[in-house]
């Protein structure tokens, strides 16, 4: 049988750091960065005596994310000790959720090729981060830092409803807008506050069991995801194919080598041994809180994006795709306040912005640049201080080094001719130099009018304003 | 009289009516501390040098005419699985033989924002584990009333410390009777309060939903006043209860008049020593004479008290324990290739073997397989536990039982046999299941000349009706007249 009589079958449990100022049992700052071991105290260093408090934004926001998921949000629920032996954990125990957690039996909607399809969520619960081990590069240890012990996550378990690498990039995507929307992650995935373990298995067409599934465990970019699953895919059917068996394991992808490898041995299967924290109270939630938490919600991707189609009069496609990532719907929004052109804000973003996020490789939450200079960008060619075209070397610019652009445009002196003066010298000197391209236009040639226009840009470097210069070419070619 | 002899009530008197200083207070104690610790072994550390410089501020304080505290300058001991903040807490384990905790517990802060002066950090069996004290890494503690017995465990060393005036008082912690049965033991008063009314943030866990600070005192008065001290709100412990601060000592009325009480027949059964039971029927008798109603009654439950107390215990203690890995503080082996050799040495050559005993039982009823037919099975005998303590406080204002079966027994003779060991907890972990509070109070002497206790059981943050049983009762009897003398 070949690759294509299989069919994929992937789940995620997507882990998302919350950004609630304090961290979940402490009241050490949650904040990324720092001095290794500056972000925290005795209890979340683990120090003999200590104890938790479970921070009650981590609540909210945890179930924030269960309502903007379609979630049932439950009335009682408890945090469970899980216990295992890691240097980064120094309690040896994670306090997680086991068998009652805040929000179950959701989904989300993605689009794929197919048109919409609905991924089902299993569970959303709340839980501490681990630290971090940093290794020493010359193999004299292992350092701990701790600055990330503590830090809240929410853990958002998918069924194993998707079946390509595109729907696991659509999903991925759709919750990470989800979160951010709602504000209660920034899902800086470089920063591994949005990661993911993935769950492959594969099945000829048409069986209903499901295959036997390996997990590859944090996961923190789209592209790897995207080249993870469809690697261990490939991997599982050509290993059945050739008569083998798919092993129920842990596997580490790596990204240069473009391969998955086992991470643990049989030998070391976990029992977490998970029995409900006698060190914190139950949870305890009332129609109320959840009525609250849903009437302020914040305004989701599908609402700015109607009001982008009826205020601004974007282009469906237009509003979708800038909707379709927070960061972008609010470089939209405050670059408009700034420029009040919203058509133009938005054509900038649909079409050099995201080139060069893509050329890039980057996503929106890592442009460096400020809506608000965005929106001067768009001033500056309203005005006619400069042209579209210098306009795109300065948004270039501005992705090198996120400064303001009329300082950009001032260092490359790139502001634009408009003294009618200068502008006609150029002209004069134009059709001076080109005197063949003269006779053809008034011998009924009009392109010779855009390569003269082209010749006097060449000579300003591209700064005449262009309105102008056609204009003045066409009163001179007249006489 | 000496300094040392008085109760800290009446330690503070003097101290209000410029008798005596602070400083004239500590050194007596630290003169019997000197004298007693070879023959007593209760101390893990002593402070002594800090306690006087502490002592010589509180009276330049006095003097200066500044308000403190009236137990300011009041010498005390503290059981050492208690943090401490400059001054180690090893928790009696070769494990942190060199902590010194970078906080103090809640406890601790209350103790020095009232300016007490502690002389030391009390022995006990290692990490809580045990009842009789011979569980510490570093020495065995002897009853000062025949020294060689046992001072009861885990509070031994508290114990101890406060029958042979050591110290005038001092907290210990009671998990499954880690504070009644030593102090029935060594002919002192120990109260194991309502659990969430004294704060645990900084006693080192040994079984979470267990774990209960307790004052032990050479009365019941001061028992009251030291509580008073410890118990309230804290914000930075979930279970602690948030409930309106007592004065307690208010209870301290000698009035026992139509109180009553139950007499769990569970409790008089197979096992209990028969001058113990003698004993305890005697105190019966007497809270009659005095106006009491006294009543048989049953809590047939607690025979499942014992099992279900060892694995609750267990295991939640083999999980507080993970966090004594090697990596961050505490003891690390020396031997070692890699990670795992890490964890397994430091905790094989840190623990010893009654924790590790625990450990080990507490592990195999969390995994899975045997989740369900033990420690999820021990869950829902707790919630029965509770419910028959709650049907029975509907009858019955306290319930009287002895505090162990047995007094003190011979160092050497139980240390090799956890079951029997065991068997020392057999009438006070169901008060710690049923998360009720108690007390022990001491009533006479066996014939070998060794204290005998009872045990009051009270309802959910009713300590003021224990406090005026105990201290009728005491107002009442002479025991107080027997003194412990030391024998070799």
């Amino acid at each position: 049988m070949a690759r294509e009589d299989y069919e994929v079958v992937i789940g995620l449990e997507v882990h998302s750091e919350l950004s609630t100022k304090t961290k979940i049992f402490c009241s050490c700052p949650t904040e990324f960065g720092g001095e290794p071991n500056t972000h925290c105290c005795p209890v979340c260093m683990a120090m003999p005596g200590t104890l938790p408090v479970l921070n009650e934004k981590v609540v909210e926001y945890a179930v924030k994310a269960g309502i903007a998921t379609n979630c049932e949000i439950a009335k009682n629920s408890k945090n469970d000790r899980k216990n295992y032996f890691y240097p980064d954990l120094p309690k040896a125990y994670q306090i997680s959720q086991f068998d009652m957690p805040l929000c179950e039996r959701g989904h989300v909607e993605i689009e794929t090729e197919n048109g919409p399809k609905t991924i089902r969520i299993t569970r959303i619960h709340i839980e501490e981060d681990a630290g971090k081990l940093n290794h020493d590069e010359y193999g004299r240890g292992s350092f701990v830092d701790l600055n990330r012990a503590g830090v809240p996550l929410i853990e958002i378990v998918s069924e194993p409803d998707m079946r390509s690498k595109e729907e696991v990039e659509a999903y991925m995507r759709k919750l990470k807008s989800i979160l951010e929307y709602i504000e209660v992650s920034d899902c800086k995935m470089q920063e591994g506050s949005l990661r993911a373990d993935v769950n492959v298995s594969v099945r000829k067409k048409g069986e209903i069991k499901f295959g036997t599934r390996t997990e590859m465990k944090n996961m923190n970019s789209f592209r790897s995801i995207v080249r993870a699953v469809e690697y261990e895919a490939n991997r599982q059917i050509d290993l059945i194919e050739a008569g083998g068996e798919v092993e129920q394991t842990t596997l580490r992808w790596d990204d240069i080598s473009g391969k998955t490898f086992p991470m643990r041995d049989k030998e070391d299967a976990q029992d977490y041994r998970y029995f409900p924290d006698p060190d914190l109270v139950a949870i305890k939630i009332s129609d109320e809180y959840v009525e609250n938490i849903k009437n302020n919600l914040p305004e989701l991707p599908e609402s700015r994006k109607k009001r982008y189609i009826e205020e601004f009069k974007l282009p469906e496609y237009d509003a979708k795709l800038i909707t379709a990532s927070k960061y972008l719907s609010d470089l939209f929004e405050n670059a408009t306040k700034v420029c009040n052109n919203p058509k133009s804000v938005s054509n900038w973003i649909m079409s050099d912005i995201t080139r060069i996020l893509n050329e890039k490789e980057i996503e929106p939450d890592e442009i460096p640049f400020t809506a608000e200079q965005l929106g001067n960008l768009v001033v500056l060619i309203d005005k006619g201080t400069i042209s579209t075209s210098i306009g795109k070397k300065v948004l270039t610019e501005m992705f090198e080094n996120a400064e303001e652009p009329s300082k950009i445009i001032e260092k490359n002196g790139w502001v634009q001719i408009s003294d009618e003066g200068a502008i006609k010298e150029v002209v004069m000197k134009v059709l001076e130099e080109n005197a063949q391209s003269v006779a053809d236009y008034k011998a009924g040639k009009d392109k010779a009018l855009g390569y003269l226009v082209g010749q006097a840009m060449k000579a300003t470097k591209g700064k005449a304003n262009p309105g102008m210069l056609n204009k003045m070419f066409l009163e001179e070619l007249k006489k | 009289m000496e300094l040392y002899e008085l109760t800290a009530h009446e330690l503070r008197d003097k101290l209000a009516n410029k008798e005596v200083t602070s400083k004239e207070i500590t050194e007596s104690f630290a003169k019997r501390i000197q004298e007693k610790e070879p023959d007593v072994k209760a101390f893990v550390n002593t402070t002594l040098d800090t306690a006087i410089q502490k002592a010589e501020e509180v009276d330049r304080k006095i003097a200066s005419g500044e308000k403190l505290s009236s137990l300011a300058g009041i010498p005390i001991g503290i059981k050492d699985n208690i943090c401490t903040k400059g001054v180690k807490t090893t928790c009696s384990s070769r494990m942190l033989e060199n902590f010194v905790s970078p906080y103090d517990a809640t406890v601790m802060e209350k103790i020095n924002d009232e300016d007490l002066v502690m002389l030391g950090k009390l022995n006990m069996d290692e990490f809580a584990m045990g009842a009789s004290t011979e569980y510490s890494y570093f020495k065995k503690t002897s009853n000062p009333w025949d020294l060689n017995k046992v001072p009861g465990g885990s509070s031994g060393g508290s114990a101890a410390a406060v029958a042979a005036n050591m110290v005038p008082w001092a907290l210990g912690s009671d998990t499954g009777g880690s504070v009644r049965q030593p102090a029935s033991f060594c002919g002192v008063v120990g109260l194991k309060p309502t659990y969430g009314l004294v704060s645990r943030y900084g006693l080192v866990a040994f079984a979470s939903s267990l774990d209960q600070i307790g004052p032990i005192t050479k009365d019941v008065e001061d028992n009251a006043i030291l509580l008073n001290m410890i118990a309230g709100h804290d914000e930075k412990d979930s279970t602690s209860a948030n409930v309106e601060k007592k004065d307690y000592t208010k209870a301290l009325v000698n009035d026992v008049k139509g109180l009553r009480i139950g007499l769990p027949k569970e409790y008089f059964g197979e096992g209990i020593n028969p001058e113990v039971k003698e004993a305890v029927m005697k105190v019966a008798k007497k809270y009659e004479e005095m106006g009491a109603t006294v009543e048989e009654c049953s809590i047939s439950v607690t025979d499942y008290a014992l099992a279900t107390y060892y694995i609750l215990a267990c295991a939640e203690a083999s999980s507080n324990l993970g966090r004594f890995d090697g990596i961050r503080y505490g003891y690390r082996t020396e031997n070692f290739n890699n990670l795992k050799d890490i964890y397994r040495n430091s905790r094989s050559e840190g623990f010893g073997p009654e924790v590790k005993r625990r450990i080990i039982l507490g592990t195999y009823v969390l995994s899975s397989g045997y989740y369900d037919a033990y420690y999820k099975k021990a869950l829902k005998v707790r919630t029965v536990v509770k419910q028959a303590f709650k049907e029975l406080f509907k009858k019955y204002d306290v319930l009287l039982t002895p505090t162990s079966p047995t007094t003190a027994f011979d160092i050497g003779t139980r240390s090799n046999n956890p079951l029997e060991m065991y068997l020392a907890d057999i009438c006070t972990v169901s008060i710690n299941i049923g998360g009720v509070p108690a007390i022990s109070v001491p009533c006479g002497l066996d014939s070998q000349g060794m204290p005998i206790g009872f045990q009051l059981i009270g309802n959910h943050f009713d300590e003021e009706t224990l406090y005026k049983a105990a201290y009728t009762y005491e107002q009442n009897t002479n025991f107080k007249e027997n003194k412990p003398t030391f024998k070799k």
